[in-house]
């Protein structure tokens, strides 16, 4: 069994209004260290495979057919074993 | 024999009876619902996806609902060149599914946004726009939180060269400006249809425009237009 960890987030070029006005109330707090802030989703995926290439192909599949939307997003997945 | 019109259901969905409303009853088109695990639509001349929450709008507006049982016999239809209207929720769908291009993002303030809006119609060549004159402006009102259109520079501009921009938010005299575009749109962009010109998908609400009693019958226009078209066609 392999986990695999899946952030998504809005493609850089894409204004991100949440992680913007997360910001703002970060520099509200003080926080004026921070230059920016952008938000995404975590998605964790347990999957039967042989191999670790073979658990990355199939969370490369999932999230390109549904978990991020590619006009969008990006995604990036990290595979550690389970 | 008349039209018949179908109106496809998720779970979620909460302007299908509005649109059944709009069809049925003002409109006088045979109409039914069609549940969203249904698959046969050989007796349907025109599918309205409604607006709603489909699926919770969960991981995305429109992205679960892209793979319910239906929607491959949508695509088939769309293939077939029979119309396809996606109002809000709906259109969020067809963009999932990739029957329109682009991708809906959060309002650019955050905000859900529930008012009336003006739309400048940008092309009368749309079975949906016949009725309408390019640049004559309609009062629609908009409900949504994730109606921010997006789409890279490219397909923007492949929108606007093959006139698939129908409708931008406006003023209530047909100007298209930044004020107006209260949701963050690229381009102002309300609605566009397809290449084929045989699915649109409108972020505003025509179907909650039928009766002036309720502020606006501007949006039986695009209806008209429709039954024009299935009636000659």
């Amino acid at each position: 069994m392999y986990k695999a960890t899946v952030n998504v987030t809005l493609r850089k070029s894409i204004l991100d209004p949440k992680g913007k006005a997360a910001h703002h109330a970060l520099e509200d707090l003080g926080l004026t260290d921070i230059n920016s802030v952008r938000i995404g989703k975590l998605i964790e995926l347990d999957i039967d495979a042989d191999d670790k290439d073979k658990a990355h192909e199939v969370a490369e599949t999932a999230c390109e057919k549904l978990l991020a939307n590619e006009v969008m997003e990006d995604f990036e997945i990290t595979i550690s074993e389970n | 024999m008349s039209a018949n019109f179908g109106v496809i259901v998720f779970p979620g969905s909460n302007c299908d009876h509005d649109a059944y409303h709009a069809l049925a009853h003002v409109m006088n088109a045979n109409t039914k619902f069609l549940w969203h695990k249904d698959t046969d639509l050989s007796d349907i001349d025109f599918l309205l996806v409604p607006g709603g929450f489909s699926y919770g709008d969960y991981l995305r507006s429109g992205a679960i609902a892209r793979f319910s049982p239906i929607m491959q016999s949508v695509v088939d239809f769309v293939e077939q060149g029979r119309p396809v209207l996606g109002i809000c929720n709906g259109f969020q769908i067809l963009l999932e599914a990739g029957l329109l291009p682009g991708a809906m993002l959060h309002n650019e303030e955050l905000r859900f946004v529930c008012k009336q809006t003006h739309l400048r119609c940008e092309t009368s060549d749309t079975l949906f726009t016949r009725n309408i004159e390019e640049g004559e402006v309609l009062q629609v009102p908009v409900a949504h939180g994730e109606g921010n259109y997006f789409t890279d520079e490219d397909q923007l501009k492949a929108l606007q060269d093959n006139d698939q921009v129908v409708f931008r938010y406006s003023d209530a005299d047909g100007n298209v400006t930044e004020e107006a575009n209260f949701n963050g749109s690229v381009d102002n962009i309300a609605g566009i249809c397809n290449k084929n010109r045989n699915v649109l998908g409108m972020m505003p609400h025509p179907e909650r425009a039928v009766e002036k009693l309720i502020g606006s019958d501007d949006g039986k226009k695009i209806f008209e237009s429709v039954l024009n078209e299935l009636a000659v066609a």
